[in-house]
Protein backbone atom coordinates (compact mmCIF):
# COMPACT_ATOMS: atom_id res chain seq x y z
CA UNK A 1 0.00 0.00 0.00
CA UNK A 2 1.22 3.47 -0.40
CA UNK A 3 1.84 5.13 2.47
CA UNK A 4 1.86 9.03 2.40
CA UNK A 5 3.72 10.03 5.10
CA UNK A 6 6.58 7.48 4.85
CA UNK A 7 6.74 7.79 1.13
CA UNK A 8 7.13 11.51 2.22
CA UNK A 9 10.16 10.64 4.78
CA UNK A 10 11.24 8.39 2.11
CA UNK A 11 11.03 11.99 -0.49
CA UNK A 12 12.87 13.65 1.78
CA UNK A 13 16.03 11.46 2.39
CA UNK A 14 16.99 12.48 -1.06
CA UNK A 15 16.51 16.31 -0.42
CA UNK A 16 18.83 15.87 2.84
CA UNK A 17 21.46 13.67 1.30
CA UNK A 18 21.61 16.18 -2.02
CA UNK A 19 22.11 19.25 0.09
CA UNK A 20 24.51 17.50 2.31
CA UNK A 21 26.42 16.88 -0.97
CA UNK A 22 26.33 20.38 -1.49
CA UNK A 23 27.64 21.40 1.97
CA UNK A 24 30.52 18.86 1.47
CA UNK A 25 31.15 19.94 -2.42
CA UNK A 26 31.16 23.56 -1.24
CA UNK A 27 34.44 24.89 -3.28
CA UNK A 28 32.50 23.31 -6.56
CA UNK A 29 28.93 25.14 -5.36
CA UNK A 30 31.36 28.59 -5.19
CA UNK A 31 32.61 27.38 -8.66
CA UNK A 32 28.94 27.00 -10.27
CA UNK A 33 27.76 30.31 -8.62
CA UNK A 34 30.77 32.44 -9.82
CA UNK A 35 30.19 30.76 -13.53
CA UNK A 36 26.29 31.49 -13.26
CA UNK A 37 27.06 35.10 -12.27
CA UNK A 38 29.48 35.95 -14.77
CA UNK A 39 27.47 34.18 -17.61
CA UNK A 40 24.79 36.53 -16.97
CA UNK A 41 26.85 39.24 -16.28
CA UNK A 42 28.81 38.71 -20.04
CA UNK A 43 25.62 38.03 -21.69
CA UNK A 44 24.00 41.45 -20.57
CA UNK A 45 27.07 43.23 -20.98
CA UNK A 46 26.79 42.56 -24.94
CA UNK A 47 24.37 45.03 -24.79
CA UNK A 48 25.05 47.85 -22.86
CA UNK A 49 26.08 50.82 -24.93
CA UNK A 50 24.60 48.98 -27.81
CA UNK A 51 21.02 48.84 -26.75
CA UNK A 52 18.05 49.68 -24.55
CA UNK A 53 17.61 49.02 -21.13
CA UNK A 54 14.72 46.73 -22.36
CA UNK A 55 17.40 44.78 -24.58
CA UNK A 56 19.80 44.31 -21.39
CA UNK A 57 17.24 42.80 -19.77
CA UNK A 58 16.39 40.96 -22.66
CA UNK A 59 19.61 39.07 -22.44
CA UNK A 60 19.87 38.69 -18.75
CA UNK A 61 16.29 37.08 -18.43
CA UNK A 62 17.81 34.21 -21.35
CA UNK A 63 20.72 33.39 -19.03
CA UNK A 64 18.62 33.04 -15.92
CA UNK A 65 16.20 31.24 -16.91
CA UNK A 66 17.65 29.85 -18.88
CA UNK A 67 20.13 28.22 -16.14
CA UNK A 68 17.14 27.77 -13.68
CA UNK A 69 15.67 25.20 -16.09
CA UNK A 70 19.04 23.59 -17.73
CA UNK A 71 19.20 22.99 -13.41
CA UNK A 72 15.79 21.01 -13.17
CA UNK A 73 16.99 19.23 -16.29
CA UNK A 74 20.46 18.38 -15.31
CA UNK A 75 20.19 17.46 -11.76
CA UNK A 76 17.67 15.14 -11.72
CA UNK A 77 20.01 13.21 -14.38
CA UNK A 78 23.01 14.01 -12.47
CA UNK A 79 21.46 12.76 -9.34
CA UNK A 80 20.99 8.81 -10.82
CA UNK A 81 24.81 10.18 -12.25
CA UNK A 82 26.28 10.97 -8.51
CA UNK A 83 25.32 7.39 -7.30
CA UNK A 84 26.40 5.50 -10.42
CA UNK A 85 29.94 7.29 -9.76
CA UNK A 86 29.66 6.43 -6.19
CA UNK A 87 28.20 2.79 -6.50
CA UNK A 88 25.22 3.14 -3.91
CA UNK A 89 22.49 2.93 -7.01
CA UNK A 90 22.26 -0.81 -6.12
CA UNK A 91 21.69 0.20 -2.88
CA UNK A 92 18.92 2.72 -3.73
CA UNK A 93 17.74 0.27 -6.23
CA UNK A 94 16.78 -2.35 -3.44
CA UNK A 95 15.48 -0.31 -0.74
CA UNK A 96 11.31 -0.95 -0.66
CA UNK A 97 10.79 2.26 -2.17
CA UNK A 98 8.76 3.29 -5.20
CA UNK A 99 10.64 5.05 -8.12
CA UNK A 100 8.11 7.41 -8.35
CA UNK A 101 8.69 8.49 -4.63
CA UNK A 102 13.29 8.54 -5.62
CA UNK A 103 12.40 10.69 -8.31
CA UNK A 104 9.99 13.18 -6.81
CA UNK A 105 12.87 13.41 -4.31
CA UNK A 106 15.06 14.56 -6.63
CA UNK A 107 12.83 16.86 -8.65
CA UNK A 108 11.74 18.83 -5.01
CA UNK A 109 15.71 18.88 -4.75
CA UNK A 110 16.20 20.40 -8.25
CA UNK A 111 13.19 22.69 -7.64
CA UNK A 112 14.95 23.95 -4.68
CA UNK A 113 18.48 24.18 -5.76
CA UNK A 114 17.17 25.85 -9.09
CA UNK A 115 15.54 29.00 -7.37
CA UNK A 116 18.49 29.41 -4.15
CA UNK A 117 20.92 29.63 -7.50
CA UNK A 118 19.42 31.50 -9.63
CA UNK A 119 17.60 33.87 -6.83
CA UNK A 120 21.08 34.65 -5.89
CA UNK A 121 21.96 35.38 -9.53
CA UNK A 122 18.93 37.75 -9.56
CA UNK A 123 19.75 39.50 -6.60
CA UNK A 124 22.97 40.29 -7.75
CA UNK A 125 22.52 41.10 -10.85
CA UNK A 126 21.26 45.06 -9.90
CA UNK A 127 24.60 45.69 -8.08
CA UNK A 128 26.84 45.55 -11.62
CA UNK A 129 24.01 46.99 -14.24
CA UNK A 130 22.60 49.78 -12.33
CA UNK A 131 20.81 51.96 -14.46
CA UNK A 132 21.09 49.42 -17.28
CA UNK A 133 18.41 46.90 -16.10
CA UNK A 134 15.13 48.32 -14.98
CA UNK A 135 12.93 45.87 -13.46
CA UNK A 136 9.97 48.64 -13.09
CA UNK A 137 7.81 46.92 -15.27
CA UNK A 138 7.84 43.27 -14.07
CA UNK A 139 4.99 41.59 -13.21
CA UNK A 140 6.47 38.74 -9.95
CA UNK A 141 3.36 36.57 -10.07
CA UNK A 142 3.45 36.27 -13.75
CA UNK A 143 7.06 35.38 -13.39
CA UNK A 144 6.82 33.01 -10.18
CA UNK A 145 3.74 30.64 -12.18
CA UNK A 146 5.95 30.55 -14.97
CA UNK A 147 8.70 29.33 -13.16
CA UNK A 148 6.78 26.79 -11.06
CA UNK A 149 4.57 25.23 -14.73
CA UNK A 150 8.09 25.53 -16.72
CA UNK A 151 9.36 23.28 -13.91
CA UNK A 152 7.09 20.41 -14.18
CA UNK A 153 7.84 20.14 -18.16
CA UNK A 154 12.03 20.38 -17.21
CA UNK A 155 11.33 17.82 -14.80
CA UNK A 156 9.79 15.40 -17.08
CA UNK A 157 12.31 16.09 -19.88
CA UNK A 158 14.86 15.26 -17.01
CA UNK A 159 13.25 12.24 -16.01
CA UNK A 160 13.40 11.18 -19.19
CA UNK A 161 17.40 11.97 -19.73
CA UNK A 162 17.85 10.26 -15.96
CA UNK A 163 18.14 6.88 -18.03
CA UNK A 164 21.37 7.75 -20.07
CA UNK A 165 23.67 7.86 -17.04
CA UNK A 166 21.30 4.85 -15.75
CA UNK A 167 22.54 2.55 -18.48
CA UNK A 168 26.06 4.60 -18.82
CA UNK A 169 27.50 7.21 -16.74
CA UNK A 170 30.17 8.22 -18.83
CA UNK A 171 28.30 8.40 -22.06
CA UNK A 172 25.15 9.11 -20.34
CA UNK A 173 26.51 12.62 -19.16
CA UNK A 174 27.40 13.26 -22.33
CA UNK A 175 24.12 12.92 -24.41
CA UNK A 176 22.48 14.60 -21.30
CA UNK A 177 24.76 17.89 -22.35
CA UNK A 178 23.77 17.24 -26.11
CA UNK A 179 19.82 17.26 -25.17
CA UNK A 180 20.48 20.61 -23.13
CA UNK A 181 22.47 22.31 -26.17
CA UNK A 182 19.99 20.99 -28.62
CA UNK A 183 17.10 22.90 -26.87
CA UNK A 184 19.20 25.98 -25.93
CA UNK A 185 19.81 26.22 -29.91
CA UNK A 186 15.83 25.89 -30.71
CA UNK A 187 13.95 28.00 -28.00
CA UNK A 188 15.26 31.23 -28.52
CA UNK A 189 16.91 31.50 -25.02
CA UNK A 190 19.38 34.99 -26.45
CA UNK A 191 17.22 35.80 -30.11
CA UNK A 192 13.67 35.15 -31.16
CA UNK A 193 13.61 32.10 -32.71
CA UNK A 194 11.93 33.85 -36.09
CA UNK A 195 15.55 34.26 -37.15
CA UNK A 196 16.23 30.59 -36.86
CA UNK A 197 16.01 28.48 -40.28
CA UNK A 198 12.09 27.47 -41.38
CA UNK A 199 12.36 23.96 -40.39
CA UNK A 200 14.48 24.79 -36.46
CA UNK A 201 11.20 27.15 -35.90
CA UNK A 202 8.55 23.53 -36.16
CA UNK A 203 11.29 21.74 -33.73
CA UNK A 204 11.97 24.96 -31.45
CA UNK A 205 7.49 24.99 -30.69
CA UNK A 206 7.81 21.25 -29.02
CA UNK A 207 10.34 22.90 -26.32
CA UNK A 208 8.68 23.91 -23.47
CA UNK A 209 11.60 25.96 -22.75
CA UNK A 210 9.98 28.49 -25.82
CA UNK A 211 7.29 29.00 -23.91
CA UNK A 212 9.24 29.58 -20.87
CA UNK A 213 10.75 32.65 -21.79
CA UNK A 214 8.13 34.13 -24.19
CA UNK A 215 6.00 34.53 -20.81
CA UNK A 216 8.83 35.03 -18.37
CA UNK A 217 9.73 38.52 -20.88
CA UNK A 218 6.19 39.14 -21.04
CA UNK A 219 6.08 39.34 -17.51
CA UNK A 220 9.45 41.06 -16.61
CA UNK A 221 9.44 43.42 -19.52
CA UNK A 222 6.01 44.51 -20.23
CA UNK A 223 4.40 43.47 -17.03
CA UNK A 224 1.92 40.90 -18.78
CA UNK A 225 -0.23 39.12 -16.71
CA UNK A 226 -0.78 35.46 -15.99
CA UNK A 227 -4.37 36.22 -18.04
CA UNK A 228 -2.56 37.78 -20.82
CA UNK A 229 -0.23 34.34 -20.96
CA UNK A 230 -2.82 31.97 -20.56
CA UNK A 231 -1.58 30.34 -24.11
CA UNK A 232 2.10 29.80 -22.79
CA UNK A 233 1.51 28.56 -19.96
CA UNK A 234 -1.31 26.16 -21.43
CA UNK A 235 0.61 25.23 -23.45
CA UNK A 236 3.73 24.72 -20.76
CA UNK A 237 1.07 22.58 -18.40
CA UNK A 238 0.20 20.56 -21.20
CA UNK A 239 4.38 19.77 -22.24
CA UNK A 240 4.92 18.91 -18.23
CA UNK A 241 1.51 16.70 -18.26
CA UNK A 242 2.21 14.94 -20.93
CA UNK A 243 6.72 14.71 -20.14
CA UNK A 244 6.46 14.01 -16.66
CA UNK A 245 4.76 10.64 -16.84
CA UNK A 246 6.29 9.79 -20.37
CA UNK A 247 9.52 10.71 -18.20
CA UNK A 248 9.16 7.76 -15.71
CA UNK A 249 7.81 5.33 -17.77
CA UNK A 250 11.28 5.66 -20.13
CA UNK A 251 12.86 5.82 -16.64
CA UNK A 252 11.20 2.36 -15.73
CA UNK A 253 11.99 1.06 -19.48
CA UNK A 254 15.93 1.85 -19.05
CA UNK A 255 15.67 0.51 -15.02
CA UNK A 256 14.36 -3.42 -16.77
CA UNK A 257 16.60 -3.08 -19.26
CA UNK A 258 19.51 -2.29 -17.07
CA UNK A 259 18.90 -5.15 -14.45
CA UNK A 260 18.13 -7.83 -17.45
CA UNK A 261 21.45 -6.60 -18.71
CA UNK A 262 23.42 -6.38 -15.51
CA UNK A 263 24.15 -2.40 -16.36
CA UNK A 264 23.59 -1.19 -12.41
CA UNK A 265 26.77 -2.88 -11.02
CA UNK A 266 29.86 -0.45 -10.50
CA UNK A 267 31.93 -3.78 -10.15
CA UNK A 268 32.32 -7.32 -8.56
CA UNK B 1 7.60 -25.14 6.97
CA UNK B 2 9.02 -25.24 3.39
CA UNK B 3 7.37 -21.58 2.69
CA UNK B 4 9.46 -19.89 5.63
CA UNK B 5 12.74 -20.98 3.94
CA UNK B 6 14.94 -19.48 1.30
CA UNK B 7 13.91 -21.13 -2.15
CA UNK B 8 15.67 -20.53 -4.96
CA UNK B 9 14.45 -23.04 -8.02
CA UNK B 10 16.41 -23.83 -11.26
CA UNK B 11 17.84 -20.37 -11.62
CA UNK B 12 19.35 -19.10 -15.05
CA UNK B 13 21.39 -15.70 -15.72
CA UNK B 14 23.06 -15.48 -18.24
CA UNK B 15 24.99 -12.31 -20.09
CA UNK B 16 25.60 -11.59 -23.42
CA UNK B 17 29.18 -9.33 -24.24
CA UNK B 18 31.38 -8.58 -27.52
CA UNK B 19 33.57 -11.77 -28.09
CA UNK B 20 37.04 -10.76 -27.34
CA UNK B 21 39.74 -10.64 -30.08
CA UNK B 22 40.75 -13.79 -31.28
CA UNK B 23 44.59 -14.95 -30.95
CA UNK B 24 45.03 -13.33 -28.27
CA UNK B 25 44.63 -9.69 -29.93
CA UNK B 26 47.19 -9.81 -32.22
CA UNK B 27 45.66 -8.88 -35.27
CA UNK B 28 46.33 -6.50 -37.86
CA UNK B 29 44.31 -3.05 -37.99
CA UNK B 30 41.83 -4.04 -40.50
CA UNK B 31 41.21 -7.42 -39.15
CA UNK B 32 40.19 -5.67 -36.04
CA UNK B 33 37.99 -3.36 -37.37
CA UNK B 34 36.44 -6.32 -39.27
CA UNK B 35 36.30 -8.13 -35.68
CA UNK B 36 34.45 -4.76 -34.46
CA UNK B 37 31.77 -4.65 -37.01
CA UNK B 38 30.84 -8.26 -36.74
CA UNK B 39 29.63 -7.55 -33.34
CA UNK B 40 29.36 -11.29 -32.62
CA UNK B 41 28.37 -11.97 -28.96
CA UNK B 42 29.35 -14.60 -26.66
CA UNK B 43 27.13 -15.81 -24.02
CA UNK B 44 28.40 -15.97 -19.91
CA UNK B 45 26.51 -18.29 -18.42
CA UNK B 46 26.75 -16.32 -14.66
CA UNK B 47 23.85 -18.54 -13.17
CA UNK B 48 23.24 -21.78 -14.61
CA UNK B 49 20.26 -23.84 -13.27
CA UNK B 50 21.12 -23.29 -9.52
CA UNK B 51 18.94 -24.51 -6.79
CA UNK B 52 18.73 -24.50 -3.08
CA UNK B 53 16.72 -23.90 -0.32
CA UNK B 54 17.93 -22.18 3.30
CA UNK B 55 15.97 -22.65 6.69
CA UNK B 56 15.33 -20.13 9.08
CA UNK B 57 18.30 -18.83 11.30
CA UNK B 58 20.64 -20.45 8.80
CA UNK B 59 23.87 -19.62 7.44
CA UNK B 60 24.24 -20.86 4.08
CA UNK B 61 27.79 -20.47 2.55
CA UNK B 62 28.51 -19.62 -1.40
CA UNK B 63 32.55 -20.88 -1.68
CA UNK B 64 33.79 -20.10 -5.55
CA UNK B 65 36.37 -18.78 -7.19
CA UNK B 66 36.21 -15.17 -8.92
CA UNK B 67 33.67 -14.88 -11.71
CA UNK B 68 32.26 -17.71 -10.58
CA UNK B 69 29.00 -16.79 -10.15
CA UNK B 70 28.36 -15.63 -6.49
CA UNK B 71 27.78 -12.43 -7.00
CA UNK B 72 24.93 -12.35 -9.87
CA UNK B 73 23.43 -15.08 -7.50
CA UNK B 74 23.42 -12.53 -4.41
CA UNK B 75 22.27 -9.39 -7.01
CA UNK B 76 19.22 -12.03 -8.62
CA UNK B 77 18.23 -12.29 -4.93
CA UNK B 78 19.01 -8.42 -4.43
CA UNK B 79 16.25 -7.93 -6.70
CA UNK B 80 19.06 -5.78 -8.94
CA UNK B 81 19.09 -8.42 -11.54
CA UNK B 82 16.16 -9.95 -13.25
CA UNK B 83 16.47 -13.54 -13.90
CA UNK B 84 16.26 -15.09 -17.40
CA UNK B 85 13.95 -18.22 -16.09
CA UNK B 86 13.37 -19.63 -12.51
CA UNK B 87 12.01 -18.56 -9.58
CA UNK B 88 13.38 -16.99 -6.04
CA UNK B 89 10.81 -16.52 -3.27
CA UNK B 90 11.09 -15.96 0.75
CA UNK B 91 7.81 -16.49 2.85
CA UNK B 92 6.16 -17.39 -0.54
CA UNK B 93 6.90 -13.78 -1.84
CA UNK B 94 8.73 -13.81 -5.24
CA UNK B 95 11.28 -11.86 -5.93
CA UNK B 96 10.18 -10.35 -9.58
CA UNK B 97 6.35 -10.31 -8.88
CA UNK B 98 6.52 -9.22 -5.28
CA UNK B 99 9.41 -7.55 -5.33
CA UNK B 100 8.44 -4.62 -3.29
CA UNK B 101 7.70 -7.03 -0.61
CA UNK B 102 10.66 -8.63 -0.71
CA UNK B 103 12.95 -5.61 -0.65
CA UNK B 104 11.23 -4.98 2.53
CA UNK B 105 12.48 -8.22 4.43
CA UNK B 106 16.41 -8.14 2.38
CA UNK B 107 19.71 -6.29 2.68
CA UNK B 108 22.75 -6.78 1.19
CA UNK B 109 26.92 -5.88 2.15
CA UNK B 110 28.74 -6.39 -0.74
CA UNK B 111 32.51 -6.92 -1.40
CA UNK B 112 32.58 -3.26 -1.77
CA UNK B 113 31.07 -0.88 0.50
CA UNK B 114 29.80 1.62 -1.58
CA UNK B 115 28.98 4.92 0.08
CA UNK B 116 29.27 8.63 -0.85
CA UNK B 117 32.46 9.32 0.13
CA UNK B 118 32.58 12.93 1.22
CA UNK B 119 29.30 12.43 3.62
CA UNK B 120 30.35 11.37 6.66
CA UNK B 121 28.96 7.86 8.08
CA UNK B 122 26.27 8.85 10.21
CA UNK B 123 25.45 11.09 7.46
CA UNK B 124 25.35 7.96 5.32
CA UNK B 125 23.36 5.38 7.56
CA UNK B 126 20.43 8.51 7.95
CA UNK B 127 20.16 8.32 4.47
CA UNK B 128 19.61 4.38 4.05
CA UNK B 129 17.54 4.32 6.83
CA UNK B 130 15.34 7.20 5.62
CA UNK B 131 15.03 4.85 2.68
CA UNK B 132 13.66 1.77 4.90
CA UNK B 133 11.08 4.85 6.56
CA UNK B 134 13.27 4.79 9.64
CA UNK B 135 13.61 8.20 11.74
CA UNK B 136 17.13 9.92 11.94
CA UNK B 137 16.90 9.32 15.51
CA UNK B 138 16.10 5.97 15.21
CA UNK B 139 19.00 5.18 13.00
CA UNK B 140 21.59 7.16 15.06
CA UNK B 141 20.77 4.71 18.03
CA UNK B 142 20.17 1.32 15.86
CA UNK B 143 23.62 1.96 14.16
CA UNK B 144 25.66 3.34 17.29
CA UNK B 145 24.37 -0.26 18.95
CA UNK B 146 25.70 -2.11 16.04
CA UNK B 147 29.13 -0.34 15.19
CA UNK B 148 29.62 -1.15 19.13
CA UNK B 149 29.17 -4.75 18.63
CA UNK B 150 31.31 -4.62 15.53
CA UNK B 151 33.94 -3.03 17.54
CA UNK B 152 33.56 0.59 15.89
CA UNK B 153 34.71 3.69 17.72
CA UNK B 154 31.30 5.20 17.34
CA UNK B 155 33.22 9.16 17.91
CA UNK B 156 34.33 8.48 14.61
CA UNK B 157 30.65 8.56 12.84
CA UNK B 158 31.13 12.02 12.03
CA UNK B 159 34.43 11.81 9.76
CA UNK B 160 33.71 11.59 6.20
CA UNK B 161 33.95 7.96 4.83
CA UNK B 162 36.62 8.62 2.89
CA UNK B 163 38.86 8.98 5.77
CA UNK B 164 38.17 5.88 7.30
CA UNK B 165 40.21 2.45 6.65
CA UNK B 166 38.59 -0.22 4.31
CA UNK B 167 37.84 -2.31 7.47
CA UNK B 168 35.65 0.31 9.52
CA UNK B 169 33.87 1.18 6.04
CA UNK B 170 32.79 -2.33 5.75
CA UNK B 171 31.63 -2.34 9.28
CA UNK B 172 29.29 1.08 8.21
CA UNK B 173 28.35 -1.49 5.28
CA UNK B 174 27.52 -4.00 7.89
CA UNK B 175 25.53 -1.35 10.10
CA UNK B 176 23.80 -0.20 7.27
CA UNK B 177 22.47 -3.50 6.09
CA UNK B 178 21.44 -4.48 9.72
CA UNK B 179 19.97 -1.77 11.07
CA UNK B 180 16.87 -2.05 8.48
CA UNK B 181 16.30 -5.36 10.50
CA UNK B 182 16.33 -7.80 7.13
CA UNK B 183 15.52 -11.37 7.39
CA UNK B 184 17.33 -12.03 4.66
CA UNK B 185 20.61 -11.00 5.18
CA UNK B 186 22.94 -10.93 1.80
CA UNK B 187 26.74 -11.37 2.45
CA UNK B 188 28.75 -10.85 -0.38
CA UNK B 189 32.74 -11.51 0.58
CA UNK B 190 31.58 -8.95 3.43
CA UNK B 191 35.54 -10.02 4.92
CA UNK B 192 37.30 -9.63 1.25
CA UNK B 193 40.18 -7.26 2.14
CA UNK B 194 40.21 -6.96 5.54
CA UNK B 195 42.86 -6.37 8.10
CA UNK B 196 42.80 -9.61 10.38
CA UNK B 197 41.16 -7.52 13.29
CA UNK B 198 38.16 -6.34 11.47
CA UNK B 199 37.92 -9.63 9.62
CA UNK B 200 37.77 -11.17 13.40
CA UNK B 201 35.17 -8.69 14.32
CA UNK B 202 33.35 -9.18 11.58
CA UNK B 203 32.92 -12.89 11.80
CA UNK B 204 32.06 -13.24 15.49
CA UNK B 205 29.26 -10.35 14.38
CA UNK B 206 28.15 -12.72 11.80
CA UNK B 207 27.72 -15.91 14.60
CA UNK B 208 26.58 -13.58 16.86
CA UNK B 209 23.82 -12.75 13.99
CA UNK B 210 23.22 -16.88 13.75
CA UNK B 211 22.81 -17.22 17.70
CA UNK B 212 19.61 -14.52 17.58
CA UNK B 213 18.29 -17.24 15.07
CA UNK B 214 15.80 -15.33 13.69
CA UNK B 215 17.78 -14.35 10.33
CA UNK B 216 18.79 -16.17 6.82
CA UNK B 217 22.03 -15.59 5.71
CA UNK B 218 23.69 -15.79 2.25
CA UNK B 219 27.22 -16.00 2.84
CA UNK B 220 29.58 -15.80 -0.30
CA UNK B 221 33.25 -16.36 0.57
CA UNK B 222 36.94 -17.30 -0.81
CA UNK B 223 38.13 -18.26 2.41
CA UNK B 224 37.46 -21.89 3.32
CA UNK B 225 38.49 -21.46 7.25
CA UNK B 226 35.51 -18.71 7.28
CA UNK B 227 33.13 -21.18 5.17
CA UNK B 228 33.67 -24.10 7.69
CA UNK B 229 33.61 -21.81 10.85
CA UNK B 230 30.29 -20.01 9.87
CA UNK B 231 28.73 -21.67 7.51
CA UNK B 232 25.46 -24.50 8.50
CA UNK B 233 25.56 -25.23 4.78
CA UNK B 234 28.40 -25.02 1.59
CA UNK B 235 27.30 -25.35 -1.92
CA UNK B 236 30.35 -24.79 -4.28
CA UNK B 237 29.77 -22.77 -7.54
CA UNK B 238 31.74 -23.24 -10.64
CA UNK B 239 30.89 -21.80 -13.89
CA UNK B 240 27.82 -20.44 -12.63
CA UNK B 241 26.83 -24.10 -11.79
CA UNK B 242 26.37 -25.38 -8.25
CA UNK B 243 28.78 -28.36 -8.66
CA UNK B 244 28.37 -29.74 -4.71
CA UNK B 245 25.87 -28.70 -1.40
CA UNK B 246 26.51 -29.80 2.02
CA UNK B 247 27.42 -29.73 5.48
CA UNK B 248 31.36 -29.44 5.83
CA UNK B 249 31.43 -32.29 7.00
CA UNK B 250 29.16 -34.26 3.75
CA UNK B 251 31.26 -31.78 1.53
CA UNK B 252 34.83 -33.62 2.98
CA UNK B 253 33.31 -36.67 2.86
CA UNK B 254 32.80 -36.56 -0.57
CA UNK B 255 36.49 -36.48 -1.43
CA UNK B 256 37.79 -38.26 1.55
CA UNK B 257 39.41 -41.68 0.50
CA UNK B 258 40.08 -44.47 3.41
CA UNK B 259 39.03 -41.98 6.06
CA UNK B 260 41.95 -39.44 5.24
CA UNK B 261 41.39 -35.97 6.75
CA UNK B 262 40.75 -33.67 4.46
CA UNK B 263 40.06 -30.09 4.26
CA UNK B 264 37.83 -27.61 2.28
CA UNK B 265 40.48 -26.80 0.49
CA UNK B 266 41.41 -29.99 -0.28
CA UNK B 267 37.66 -30.10 -1.63
CA UNK B 268 37.57 -27.35 -3.72
CA UNK B 269 40.78 -28.29 -5.29
CA UNK B 270 39.58 -31.66 -6.16
CA UNK B 271 35.75 -30.36 -7.36
CA UNK B 272 36.95 -27.18 -9.31
CA UNK B 273 40.22 -28.37 -10.52
CA UNK B 274 41.44 -24.85 -9.29
CA UNK B 275 42.82 -23.28 -5.98
CA UNK B 276 41.29 -20.87 -4.53
CA UNK B 277 44.43 -19.19 -2.89
CA UNK B 278 45.27 -18.26 -6.24
CA UNK B 279 42.34 -16.29 -7.30
CA UNK B 280 42.65 -14.26 -3.72
CA UNK B 281 45.27 -11.66 -3.72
Amino acid sequence: MFDIKRETVVSYAFIERNFNLLKRYLNWEILFFTYSIVNALTIGLIMVGRGTARDVLYLVIGALIWGFLSIMMREVSDAITWERWEGTIEYTFMAPIYRITHLVGSCFFAILYGLLRTGIVLAVMPFFFGEHIDLSHANWLTLAVTVLTASLSFIGIGLMAAIFPLLSPEKGQAATGILQSVILLISGVYYEIGVLPEWMQVISRISPATYALRSTRAAMLDNSSIADQANNLILLLIIGIITIPLGFWVFHLGEQYAKRAGRLKRSG
Amino acid sequence: MMTNTLVVDRLVKHFHRKKPYPNNGKLTFPQKINHRLKNEKEVVKAVDDVSFRVAMGEIYGILGANGSGKSTLIRLISTLLLPDSGEISFFGYDVVKDSFKFRQMINRVSVEASFFKRLSSEENLVYAARLYGLSAREAREKAEKILVRLGFDSTRMDEMMEDLSRGMQQKIAIARALLTSPILLLLDEPTTGLDPKSKRDVQRFISEIREDNDVVVLLTTHDMVEAETLCDHIAIIDNGKFIATGTPKELKAQVSTQGDQVTLEDVFIELTGTDLAEDVE
